[in-house]
């Protein structure tokens, strides 16, 4: 086995306990992990059958079947990043109506008090 | 903790159930006058929280909305944390679609009142009606009920039925810790985790009266990867509990 193939396994086995962990103890969410999990999956099979990754490579006209592995890890990367933008977009479209809410909560309270104590002093 | 007289809470998670969801509030209140009922509106866009609000008039119904769509489990944990802030001391999920028929109620509830159980789950599956779950949801059921089954040591017939009820520790529990993604079956290993009895009674359940099935097709099998993730994570998992605003 190449020298670069045992790296990368063991970059991949490295991320894979380290995400693992991460869920275990609640500081990853499974639905954000999956793409990670895909990726370490894609890496590990590419990296342990040269046969696949040798075919890829030549499929793709990649001259150096290590390079694939690059090119992989790469793509996957980019479509965590993507991802992420996403949820970002989610996250600020629910901040914006979460912030809303609770301003007119807070109008509505005040209203509340203001009835409380213009009651209260008519007595 | 405000004191209540009622003891029991009937939690209806409801997103987008118009058709149903007023049949489902009469259904209750008419075979459990003295349970309460809180209905969660998910973010519905129709006119679930219009109907909903109407019941809602009369004491012992109670209408709470969340500003936008956050999905089954973070629902059932929002009526958790009300059913744990206002003392109830079961909760039960009945689902807005009409499939949970309010007559089966008590046979979930009985075994906790008889401190039999800590949370009691409705099976189709334990003789009572004739449910055949179409073919690719029948997989998915008979692989959750293996692998649950293997990890609870004993046997779960139904892992993925929302009927069911609770005692006051689970809904303590789950008000701080609940599974966001399709969390019924996850939810049973984790109550497995912490210690607590479940048992499976048998129900008779209706087929689904009105709207569509969030669960179908190719979006089933990415469904039990993540669940077959999640459990497996869950059995590493340290259960830490505890949190200043429960």
């Amino acid at each position: 086995m190449q020298t670069v193939q045992v790296i990368s396994i063991i970059i991949a086995l490295a991320l894979f306990s380290a995400i693992i962990d991460l869920i275990r103890r609640g500081l990853l969410k499974e639905r954000y992990s999956v793409l990670w999990l895909a990726s370490i999956f894609a890496i590990m099979a590419l990296s342990v059958w040269k046969g696949l990754l040798d075919r890829i490579a030549q499929m793709v006209g990649v001259a150096y079947p290590p390079s694939l592995l690059f090119l992989v890890a790469f793509l996957f990367v980019l479509v965590i990043l993507l991802h992420f933008s996403v949820v970002i977009s989610i996250f600020t479209e629910r901040n914006k109506i979460l912030t809303q809410e609770v301003s007119l909560l807070k109008a509505r309270l005040e209203e509340r008090e203001k009835k409380g104590e213009g009651r209260s002093e008519g007595k | 903790m405000e004191e209540t007289t009622h003891k029991i809470l009937v939690i209806i998670p409801a997103y987008n159930e118009e058709e149903t969801i007023g049949g489902v509030i009469e259904d209750v209140k008419k075979e459990m006058p003295g349970a309460d009922i809180v209905v969660v509106n998910d973010g519905s866009t129709d006119a679930t929280p219009l109907i909903v609000r109407e019941f809602a008039r009369e004491k012992g119904v109670t209408l709470v909305s969340h500003p936008y769509n956050m999905g089954i489990g973070a629902t059932m944990q929002t009526g958790f944390r009300y059913a744990g802030r206002k003392g109830y001391e079961i909760a039960v999920q009945v689902d807005a679609d009409g499939q949970h028929p309010a007559i089966e109620i008590k046979k979930l509830v009985g075994p906790i009142l008889r401190k039999e159980a800590d949370a009691v789950v409705g099976s189709r599956f334990l003789g009572f009606g004739e449910y055949r779950p179409s073919w690719p949801r029948g997989v998915a059921i008979w692989i959750f009920s293996t692998v649950v089954s293997k990890i609870a040591g004993k046997t779960f017939t139904d892992p993925t039925s929302g009927f069911r009820a609770f005692a006051g520790d689970v809904i303590r529990f789950f008000s701080r810790l609940y599974p966001d993604d399709y969390p019924e079956v996850e939810a049973l290993v984790l109550l497995h985790k912490k210690g607590f009895a479940i048992m499976e009674v048998p129900v008779r359940m209706a087929g689904r009266k009105g709207g569509r099935s969030s669960i179908t097709g190719t979006r089933g099998a990415y469904y039990m990867v993540k669940v077959l993730l999640a459990i497996f994570v869950d059995l590493l998992k340290k259960i830490d509990t505890t949190e200043e605003n429960p």
